[in-house]
């Protein structure tokens, strides 16, 4: 008896008019999980494509796994680095970082992933992958010492009503992810800044440094790392956003996949050097004067920029669109960095505020082509 | 020039009606189905905020407050009518709402129409009147500045209302839970959105 006998054995008191069809969607997503469905479209056009949600999600799933790896190592390596005459190999610091790591991320799928089944069984609708995606960036993007019980309740608040209000999957305005960061701010703000969060149990340890870069600059504090530091990663921050590197590589899987918008990344890319130059060339504080190819290494930019400024549903949609999403979403990080003390790390806060106006933007663009469009006919109709 | 540009930045983005005070929320809510008549809405408000906040200043200083009828002579120096302020910035603010709605009604009767009962009720629509309080209280040195910061006010609101329009319109088709759909879902984007402006909030300029 081959494995898809047996999930159909298993599936037989979920069909339709058996007593547990209620829960039909629970059991099917759990076979889509294993195999791909053979459903075909009966009418209507027809598209033959492999790419579906699922696809889409594990491919994020993956290019995510490189800044998670590393992720992991350097919460080993910050932590150990602070205690004098520890290991610092590769393994011991991984290991240490797993331990801390994977709780986190165990917590926001299981939660999260139960209020999407039972949303889905209470609406009786299929279950949606796009859960996959979100529940391993919220982890990446808190502290690593935060207690499991708030990333819980963040993910929560995300789920529900950032995006189970909207219709779930694909309705949502604001990036899920970055609702339960931002949910996470502002109710613990203890928890998710200031100078000892950064580094796993920093609270235990005396005369540690475990203070981001730009909570450093914000500070006015000396930043001790250099540029190629701030590349690799090998300094504090939250879990996934440190190496540029690592995201780099997962940008490249996105782009090359065409699964992310490189419209997107290149136009944040834009803004953010244009700005951080006009500020360099201004100058007026230490702030200012922070060199522009640093912003583009230093905290969470990068992170946010490849995986969430091109999350596909709350992102801008049409062509142009997403190049002017793109550049604002650039220059608003770097004018909150600069210009909001409340807020050193400004990607998450510009992400957030552009997500508010992408509807804006595409509304306009597609006015925008509809006036053109209606301007060329009319020339046609003229000359003929 | 420097202190115009910060209060304009500020009123549009930090001391934003809908997401900082939660004013003016009747007509934000009930106008943004559609990004059109919210533009025209917008635009009514813009208007009415930028004449009515600098008028009212004028009416303040050289009427209302404590001393302000001293260019009568000094024997009026002590007189104080700021009593009157509340009846006195209404009047403006309807006079004013008045002629917007002579305008839409001319020039736009297409707006007019859509936009319905809601023009007239500008009059009363809690940021406009807010936008008079919020000056008297803020004690501008001059009616520019006043002018100032009711244009701000007014492009912050139209911000807000435009963005939610066209949130609202993408929305349109999405799966809402029943018991949601309509307002209860506007209030939660509004809540949402909220959150995106914070991103102002603690901005010193």
């Amino acid at each position: 008896m081959s494995l898809r006998d047996k999930i159909d054995e298993l599936k037989k008191p979920f069909g339709k008019g058996e007593k547990l069809e209620k829960w039909a969607p629970a059991i099917n997503a759990l076979d889509t999980f294993l195999y791909v469905p053979n459903h075909t479209t009966k009418k209507g056009a027809h598209i033959r494509d492999g790419v579906d949600l699922k696809r889409t999600m594990i491919t994020v799933v993956l290019a995510l796994l490189p800044a998670l790896i590393y992720g992991m190592y350097n919460t080993g390596y910050q932590h150990f680095s602070q205690i004098s005459g520890s290991d610092l190999s590769f393994l011991s610091c991984f290991m240490y970082g797993l331990w801390k790591v994977l709780p986190m991320v165990v917590v926001s799928y299981g939660v999260g992933l139960a209020i999407e089944f039972a949303f889905a069984i209470y609406r009786g609708h299929e279950v949606n992958e796009g859960y996959l995606v979100t529940g391993l960036l919220i982890p990446l993007i808190m502290p690593v010492d935060i207690p499991l019980w708030m990333v819980a309740i963040s993910v929560v608040f995300a789920v529900i009503i950032g995006k189970e209000a909207f219709g779930g999957t694909g309705m949502n305005i604001l990036n899920p992810a970055l609702t339960a960061r931002a949910f996470a701010f502002f109710a613990y703000p203890t928890y998710m800044s200031g100078t000892k969060v950064w580094v796993s149990e920093a609270t235990n340890i005396d005369a540690i440094s475990g203070e981001t870069i730009l909570g450093k600059l914000a500070g006015g504090k000396e930043v001790a790392y250099s540029t190629m530091d701030m590349f690799s990663g090998a300094i504090p921050g939250s879990i996934g956003e440190t190496s540029t590197l690592w995201i780099l590589v997962g940008a490249l899987i996105l782009i090359i996949t065409g699964v992310g918008s490189w419209r997107i990344m290149a136009g944040g890319l834009i803004g953010a050097i244009g700005m951080g130059l006009i500020f360099n060339a201004v100058s007026a504080n230490d702030l200012m004067a922070f060199p522009w190819y640093n912003h583009l290494v230093v905290g969470g930019f990068a992170f946010g920029l490849v995986f969430m400024a091109t999350d596909p549903v709350s992102a801008a949609q049409t062509t142009k669109g997403k190049w002017i999403y793109g550049i604002l979403v650039g220059m608003f990080c770097l004018l909150i960095r600069i210009f909001n003390p409340a807020y050193p790390e400004g990607v998450m806060m510009a992400i957030l505020l552009m997500n508010v106006f992408a509807p804006t933007i595409d509304h306009y663009v597609i006015e925008g082509s509809v006036k053109k469009r209606k301007k060329r006919l009319a020339a046609k109709l003229k000359t003929t | 020039m420097v202190e115009y540009f910060s209060l304009f930045v500020r009123s549009i983005f930090i001391d934003n009606m809908i997401f900082a005070y939660f004013l003016g929320m009747c007509s934000y809510l009930a106008v943004s189905k559609n990004v059109k008549t919210a533009v025209g809405l917008g635009a009514a408000v813009i208007f009415v905020l930028t004449v009515t906040v600098p008028v009212n200043y004028l009416l303040d200083n050289y009427l209302l407050k404590s001393g302000a009828l001293s260019w009568l002579g000094p024997e009026y120096a002590t007189i104080d009518l700021s009593f009157l302020s509340f009846i006195m910035f209404i009047a403006v603010v309807a006079s004013m709402v008045q002629l917007v709605e002579m305008i839409v009604e001319k020039f736009a009767p297409a707006l007019y129409g859509s936009l319905g009962i809601f023009l007239p009720l500008i009059a009363v629509n809690c940021a406009i009147l807010g936008g008079s309080l919020f000056m008297q209280q803020k004690d501008f040195p001059n009616v520019g500045m006043a002018a100032t910061y009711g244009l701000g006010s007014g492009i912050g609101w139209f911000l807000a209302i435009l963005a939610i329009a066209a949130i609202r319109e993408k929305i349109t088709y999405s799966n809402v839970p029943a018991p949601l759909r309509g307002l209860g879902i506007t209030f939660i984007i509004t809540g949402l959105m909220a959150i995106g402006f914070m991103s102002f909030m603690g901005i010193k300029i």
